[in-house]
């Protein structure tokens, strides 16, 4: 789901630390050195990546392709392969009776069972195109405030990952209590009673 | 500051009591949001609402959809000791609409909708509609955000204590 989707998701966060000045020059060598990578002639079966928000199947950073008014709009883009349960069975029942024919014996030993599943695989990890999963990250430097368009556990979890390795900055996700510690402007003696809390009984 | 991940669970209940006490403010002090946010036409509860009980071991849930629901079972589970764990809301400025769901564990918003805003018809038009829509999502967000500071101010307070939670006790008894 897009920014410029009817229905969206957004999960926020709070960006810790500043980058090298110019700041644009830092982010897009930041994003170029951590764009996309094609795996659908490899046998990798996932990779994620920076992408353009305009153009997410040919990555370009040039200039200040990324700048919209006061903000940083770019997008994180996933690619999986996924290989049904089945294909990958069928290939393996192939596979297991090739190999039984060729030593002569009846049965594999587990560890050559795993062998030939790793095998299978890597060669339909190379003949299978890999699904392209796109979300997109809105970032306003001066606020240090950055918006990403997916409640996805995964994709999160990948956000904050890549951004850490490409950026060296840190990404809090705001919930009930980093909201409350960092951008509700509450006194010290308010977050010393915040973190006494504990939950309320709104019946006897 | 706490780990991030401790810190989650730990005080995941902040943010249904945060829902909850919007629901009751919603119902029973539209004052107070119009005070809150002096361009709020209305703010109401729209077609979903996920309570959740786990005052006993077992953990229960209610879910009420549709657009005109009954919310009676809502308060029925409240009595029973259930707080409000995701809430849709309609949020209304003179003739525009926004419709978003919250979820009060991680305040992530979901089935986000805003006004509508104005086609892409080249690509020069790209950036004007970029702009345009994240200015929508901040309008909404910028009223969660004053909603849940105004909240958490109060909860840190002993007016939550003396003076709010009677009033919700009450709400919900009646």
């Amino acid at each position: 789901m897009g920014l410029l989707s009817s229905s969206i998701s957004v999960t926020r966060y709070r960006v810790e630390g500043e980058l090298e000045k110019p700041v644009i020059e830092t982010v897009a060598a930041a994003l170029k050195k951590n764009s996309i990578s094609e795996i659908d002639d490899h046998a990798s079966e996932i990779i994620a990546g920076w992408t353009s928000f305009n153009n997410p199947y040919q990555p370009n950073f040039e200039g200040s392709s990324f700048v919209f008014g006061t903000y940083l709009l770019f997008s994180l883009r996933i690619d999986k392969k996924s290989i049904p349960s089945k294909i990958i069975q069928k290939y393996f029942s192939i596979e297991m009776a090739k190999k039984t024919k060729a030593i002569g014996r009846r049965h594999l030993s587990k560890s050559e069972k795993q062998m030939i599943k790793d095998h299978v695989i890597n060669m339909l990890s190379l003949r299978i195109p890999a699904t392209p999963n796109i979300y997109d990250v809105l970032w306003d430097y001066e606020g240090a405030s950055l918006w990403f368009f997916s409640n996805l556990k995964a994709a999160n979890e990948e956000l904050e990952s890549l951004f850490s390795k490409s950026l060296k900055l840190t990404l809090i996700r705001l919930f009930p209590y980093t909201a409350a510690q960092l951008t509700a402007g509450l006194s010290n003696s308010e977050l010393d009673v915040l973190a006494k809390l504990s939950p309320a009984k709104f019946t006897e | 500051m706490l780990d991030v991940a401790v810190a989650y669970n730990r005080f995941k209940f902040i943010g249904d009591e945060f829902l909850t006490w919007l629901w009751f403010i919603i119902e029973n002090d539209p004052g107070y949001l119009k005070n809150l946010s002096p361009e709020l036409s209305s703010l109401e509860i729209g077609n979903r609402i996920v309570l959740e009980n786990r005052r006993h071991q077992a953990v229960e849930s209610i879910t009420i959809k549709g657009d005109d629901a009954n919310l009676e079972e809502g308060i029925l589970a409240l009595r029973k000791g259930a707080v409000v764990i995701e809430l849709n809301l309609c949020f209304k400025s003179g003739d525009q609409e926004w419709r978003f769901t919250i979820k009060g564990e991680s305040l992530n918003l979901s089935s986000f909708k805003t006004p509508f805003s104005g086609p892409i018809e080249t690509a020069e038009d790209v950036e004007g509609a970029v702009l345009e829509k994240v200015y929508l999502y901040d309008r909404a967000i910028q009223l969660v955000d004053n909603l849940f500071k105004n909240f958490i101010k109060v909860r840190a307070s002993d007016h939550w204590e003396t003076k709010v939670i009677p009033v919700i006790k009450k709400w919900i008894s009646a």
